[in-house]
């Protein structure tokens, strides 16, 4: 017990001689720490694009909606259904029921998802813009969106809500615009918000008004349900996927949520690895470089300690100690940095599973500082442990000398 | 030169450090690399768009059908000197999550659109087989080797729009044609098979394609020509917008937007950052050795010489480096894009070597001349008395 005591206060002393000699080597100790700073606010930015994505694209679905594609369809974009089979849907078990603008109805929603040329605000250059066309229940399905500004469209007119995101991104959608579209003018009347999801980069309009517009005849394109519960869902799914009058998918609007995005995520995330493998290469170089000459620099002092009786691995412990404290420092810096210039920050950019514009905005969570930090001090523990090793197996006679 | 010996020596007197700033100059050369190859994919089709094609399509958006009877009323308009079409497929192949994405399927005209696009090679006994099978398939390079196909395999699509008319999803090609592109830059991942087959046999929408191609004469005249094909269809109930191949292409990158723009910003960060830790440990180095560089000057080196020493030793380290990693970065990008086939254009362009070899340059003159000046100026009874 004594000589564990004994260990400790000598680590504790060669560690703490160790530390306030940093800024003897300021030079090298700074390029490490923002090195690792660099590395780590990199790779919290680039997470950020992807988890603000994601969280965009989960706030979009409830556990309680199920929604109805073509079967063979994997986007809403591609699903084709006809007007027929919306009733049958409607009527399925399952569908919850209730009262819309006066009447009561089964809450589900037929829908068209279509774009429309608008120019983006940055560039003034034509982006595909979602324009969803809906049925009365598809506020109810969606109870989290509320009308900012203006109202809601009339059924039945060619009006216009858009979406917050749209109307930060994109030109020209204030509330009382008209827009040409085809040989048609639309008019927008409000703006919506739905808690961050994905349906704030959308226009959306009633969707009877739609079909003629895009010569979509008496067809739609996907149908959102509200259940009664989230575990009616096998009920539904089962009586529509048995139903030979119908040829259709059943998901779960968070499963199908879940699945979309996938193309931007691979670009994402594979780039975002390699980079911060790359970038996590060179800064273990550069604290290699750092600590192997603080090492050097303080031979004389390390061989002085060990000839007064202290031991190797109270060495090994202070190298170490001194690189991850300068690892935590650039983690922490990086993280914070990554944290006020990223969190937060809006942008849009094309989801290619369904060809159109999705708003969103980046999202540093905690959990990304967390894991930024730790990768930080990974990389102290990388970079300080070789030169740790050589301080510990400095002949102390030779070092001496040497100095 | 037989001061060589000694530089070499002096990288030698460090083998660890000088090993750890060879290797973050490799490193930092391979992210610049990858930073030129990145641009390129996200500019994807800018650099190399055909100056006299057009593209004509739904004025409200790209993904409104126009009539195939469009193609001989814009053949008429002055200006033009061929004209045909391609459509959007959007099918799966195998499973929906490894999918086919980043692969463009369209039916088209297959002798008209070769012609459209010259830069895609076809050897001429596959290109005459393709022409002569209904259910032929041409494929890009980079298609067919993700998927290890070969001319003569039979491959099975799932349409997602687009089924039979019997009902059945699953459309069958037979690999006819394996194209290579002509320029680095050329697309090589399309998917191309017949319109006629495909009209006939959908469920639906006769008739229809998605846009038209259009070859112009005169490619200044691009927005007059343009203009008139609009006109044509002026208050028709499928207006048109025509705009050039460039320009479509800039649509995308912009539509892509400011995530492409983020990316590239922090990776030029990145490689900065990598380039200033190695300098400082290169500079560093050569100012630990300022007594050495006074015996050198004691023993009769000029001033000259000595600032040609320093500055030798630091290119040499920079050129190995920075070489190594040009080298490193282009064997990888070669081997393939980190997004797994996303990013149908991913290669190193030449113009972006040449800037790399001058950063090359740079890094060596940059690190090595601030020390090399101190020890040309060097007096050397008081650097010994430092020492």
């Amino acid at each position: 017990m004594r000589s564990l005591l004994h260990w400790f206060a000598q680590v504790g002393a060669v560690t703490a001689t160790a530390v306030r000699t940093i800024p003897e080597r300021r030079g090298a100790s700074l390029a490490t720490v923002f090195g690792i700073a660099g590395v780590v606010a990199v790779f919290v930015a680039v997470l950020s694009i992807g988890e603000g994505f994601r969280k965009t694209l989960r706030s979009a679905g409830s556990p309680e909606n199920a929604m109805v594609l073509r079967s063979g369809s994997d986007s809403e974009m591609m699903s084709v259904m006809l007007g027929n089979a919306i009733e049958i849907i409607a009527q399925a078990p399952g569908v919850a029921r209730g009262v819309v603008d006066g009447a009561e109805m089964p809450l589900s929603s037929a829908e068209l998802f279509v774009i429309v040329d608008v120019p983006k605000r940055s560039t003034g250059t034509p982006a595909n813009v979602p324009l969803r066309g809906v049925q009365p229940a598809a506020f109810s399905t969606r109870p989290e969106l509320r009308i900012t500004a203006g109202r809601k469209f009339e059924w039945g007119k060619n009006e216009v809500l858009v979406g917050e995101g749209a109307l930060k991104q994109f030109a020209g959608l204030d509330v009382g615009t008209k827009l040409q579209w085809g040989r048609s003018e639309w008019t927008v009347v409000g703006t919506f918000a739905a808690g961050g999801a994905l349906w704030e980069s959308e226009i959306w309009s009633d969707a009877r008004v739609l079909q003629p517009a895009y010569n979509r005849g008496n067809s739609f394109q996907t149908v959102i349900a509200r259940l009664e519960s989230a575990a009616a869902f096998d009920r539904f799914k089962d009586a529509l996927t048995t139903d030979p009058r119908l040829d259709v998918q059943v998901l779960r609007e968070t499963e199908y949520y879940g699945n979309q995005g996938r193309t931007l995520n691979a670009i994402i995330q594979g780039l975002g690895f390699t980079v911060s493998l790359l970038m996590a290469v060179g800064a273990v170089f550069g604290a290699l470089n750092t600590m192997y000459s603080a090492v050097a620099a303080r031979t004389r002092e390390v061989a002085t300690l060990r000839a007064l009786g202290f031991g190797a691995g109270a060495v090994v412990i202070s190298v170490l100690a001194e690189a991850m404290l300068l690892a935590a420092g650039g983690g922490a810096l990086g993280a914070a940095s990554a944290w006020l210039f990223f969190d937060g920050y809006r942008t849009s950019t094309l989801n290619w599973d369904t060809f159109s514009q999705v708003t969103f905005a980046f999202e540093v969570t905690p959990r990304l500082l967390v894991e930024g930090t730790v990768f930080a001090l990974a990389l102290g523990l990388v970079g300080g442990l070789m030169p740790a090793l050589r301080a510990a197996r400095l002949p102390v006679t030779a070092a001496l000398r040497e100095a | 030169m037989r001061f060589w010996p000694l530089v070499w020596s002096n990288l030698r007197r460090r083998k660890a450090r000088t090993s750890f700033t060879l290797l973050s100059v490799v490193v930092a050369f391979v992210l610049f690399a990858y930073l030129a190859a990145v641009k390129v994919a996200f500019r994807a089709g800018v650099d190399v768009a055909g100056a006299d094609r057009l593209f004509t399509t739904h004025k409200t958006s790209l993904i409104q059908p126009l009539p195939k009877a469009y193609q001989e009323q814009i053949a008429r308009v002055p200006g033009v000197v061929a004209v045909t079409h391609a459509s959007w497929f959007g099918g799966i192949y195998q499973n929906p999550n490894t999918g086919f994405q980043g692969v463009f399927q369209a039916p088209v005209e297959p002798e008209a659109y070769l012609a459209m696009y010259p830069e895609f090679l076809v050897p001429a006994p596959q290109r005459q087989a393709w022409l002569e099978d209904r259910e032929g398939v041409l494929v890009g390079r980079k298609t067919a080797e993700r998927y290890g196909w070969k001319v003569g395999d039979r491959v099975p699509v799932q349409g997602t729009i687009w089924r039979k008319k019997d009902g059945t999803k699953v459309w069958e090609f037979n690999v006819r044609g394996i194209y290579d592109g002509a320029e680095k830059g050329t697309d090589t991942t399309q998917f191309l098979f017949h319109y006629d087959y495909f009209d006939e046999a959908r469920q639906f929408g006769e008739g229809i394609v998605g846009w038209y191609v259009v070859r112009i004469a005169e490619p200044t005249q691009a927005a007059e020509v343009g203009a008139r094909i609009d006109a044509v269809f002026a208050n028709s109930p499928n207006e048109t917008k025509t705009v050039t191949e460039k320009a479509l292409a800039q649509g995308f990158a912009d539509q892509i937007g400011d995530i492409g723009a983020i990316i590239q910003w922090i990776l030029a960060a990145v490689f900065f950052t990598l380039l200033l830790v190695a300098g400082n440990t290169m500079a560093q180095s050569v100012r630990e050795r300022t007594a050495e560089l006074a015996v050198l000057k004691t023993l009769g080196y000029s001033d000259g010489r000595v600032l040609a020493l320093v500055l030798a030793e630091s290119t040499l380290l920079a050129v190995l480096g920075g070489g190594l990693g040009l080298l490193l970065g282009s064997v990888a990008i070669a081997a393939g894009d980190p997004t797994g086939g996303f990013l149908p254009v991913f290669y190193f362009p030449e113009r972006d070597v040449v800037l790399g070899v001058v950063f090359v340059a740079l890094l060596g003159f940059v690190t090595g001349i601030l020390p090399a000046l101190q020890a040309k100026r060097l007096r050397i009874v008081e650097a010994l008395r430092r020492a």
